[in-house]
């Protein structure tokens, strides 16, 4: 099993009574109400899947991950982890002091304050997503932060309320589950879609290299269009149920808000699934991107600035249905004309979904499509 | 706020010429724009490869951690 990223599986989640105390304590500090997104972040660093990042970064750490994609330390790491706040809440703070962080109204975390600094939002989008166009989702989120971002380590006190707490496994849950199925290699699969035939392909592909597959749907916000939380854990428990071994897959839930980030991105999930556990990493095309802003490989490109990542990524062609072949196949095993090529389209099988009509079983497996259309509106 | 030519932060090393040019011979059609990423890239490959395999959990955290594994189904 790999070593976490940096050497130790972080662990900031407070427990009896110095959770007691921190309870008690938080009713005098400055409250700060945090989204969703920043939620599941603060959920991550506590529980080690950020690790070696034990709070939001400072503006060293933002500056080096900004322009070399290190860390201060040099360790590979590729997303900014950020947290801001109106200015107003902390014109009274100084560096020490600590905050309660509410989330919905619960308190969430406290988080000790080592700086609190301006900066500038289009720098930030520039250089994590390589644009500063408003119509890349990540971008009109960076462009929309206001107010001052904090530096500083974060303590979970309170564990977030979420309805898919039966697939949440932390990084020291999957490595014990590794260890216990006697899996020496495990390849991760990061997700945000029900499993149509092109993924099962490219999971079992590598599973002929690797002891076990750690599929790990994102959980959390997605953009209009994309299939509810539900929908992906429920189909690919169809999947897994009737067509996986017991023995060689498991899947859990990454509770994250998608950056869109494209290469970036694909870097920090590799780093993620490390902490994790996973020695391989499945990078397929356009990993992580939306619309047209990365080339459809560059999220495979990129690793070759990480020879020090600590996880092998796999990269992936995409899979197609040949009709000649009648299997499912790819560029590389395939002789015959694009013309026998039936493609796993994201967006037609969405659409097909939607108009009501049962994708053909080359496509999608008819147990998958029975969970979705068991769902009056599968769609966020 | 470090000045913009301060944020890249890099330092020198000397190597020996003849090894320079090797190393600049090497690189040509590769990837690799410098003898400088080059040799940072070997650097960190190397030393990477020689951090020490460290055991992150305790028998304690596992016994608990795999009673809630069992309780969730993911083991029997
Ligand atoms: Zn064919």
């Amino acid at each position: 099993m790999p070593n976490p990223h940096g050497g130790k599986l972080v662990n900031r989640v407070l427990k009896g009574q110095e959770r007691i105390a921190a309870i008690e304590n938080a009713e005098d500090l400055e409250k700060i109400e945090v989204t969703d997104a920043i939620a599941s972040d603060i959920e991550n660093l506590a529980k080690g899947v950020f690790s070696p990042l034990e709070g939001f970064m400072n503006s060293e750490e933002l500056e080096s991950v900004l322009h070399l994609m290190r860390l201060p330390s040099d360790l590979a790491w590729t997303i900014p982890i950020l947290i801001n706040a109106p200015k107003s809440k902390t014109a009274q703070l100084s560096n020490g002091d600590k905050l309660a962080l509410y989330f919905k109204g619960e308190l969430l975390a406290q988080m000790h304050l080592e700086e609190a600094y301006d900066f500038d939002n289009d720098e930030l989008a520039k250089h994590t997503f390589g644009t500063l166009d408003s119509t890349h989702p990540g971008v009109a989120m960076v462009k929309k932060l206001e107010g001052i971002f904090l530096g500083g380590k974060v303590d979970l006190i309170n564990e977030p309320k979420e309805t898919f707490d039966q697939y949440k496994l932390e990084p020291l849950e999957t490595r014990v589950l590794f260890e216990e199925k006697g899996w020496k290699t495990v390849v991760g699969f990061q997700t945000r879609n029900p499993p149509h035939l092109g993924h099962e392909y490219v999971q079992k592909t590598a599973l002929a290299f690797v002891d076990g597959v750690f599929i790990n749907p994102v959980i959390g916000k997605k953009k209009r269009g994309d299939f509810k939380d539900n929908v992906i854990l429920e189909a690919y428990n169809a999947l897994m149920k009737s067509y996986y071994l017991k023995e060689s897959v498991v899947m859990s839930i990454l509770p994250f808000e998608m950056r869109y980030a494209g290469p970036r991105e694909a870097i920090f999930h590799a780093i993620v699934r490390k902490n994790f556990g996973c020695t391989h990493f499945i990078i397929g095309r356009d990993h992580a991107g939306v619309g047209n802003f990365y080339g459809p490989y560059d999220a495979q490109k990129i690793f070759s600035d990480f020879p020090d990542l600590g996880i092998s990524p796999l990269f992936f062609k995409s899979f197609f249905f040949c009709k000649r072949c009648n299997a499912v196949t790819n560029e590389k095993a395939c002789p015959h004309n694009e013309r026998e090529h039936v493609n796993f389209s994201g967006t037609k099988i969405r659409k097909m979904l939607s108009e009501g009509e049962v994708p053909p079983k080359e496509l999608m497996r008819p147990e998958v499509a029975e969970v979705i259309f068991s769902h009056p509106n599968p769609f966020v | 706020m470090p000045k913009k030519d301060e944020k890249k932060k890099f330092t020198t090393v000397s190597i020996p010429s003849p090894l320079f040019k090797k190393v600049e011979e090497r690189i040509k059609g590769t990837g690799f724009t410098s003898v400088s990423s080059y040799v940072a890239y070997v650097l960190r490959e190397i030393i990477a490869e020689e951090e020490e395999e460290e055991e992150p959990f305790s028998e304690e955290d596992k016994e608990r951690v795999k009673e809630r594994l069992r309780a969730l189904g993911y083991i029997d």
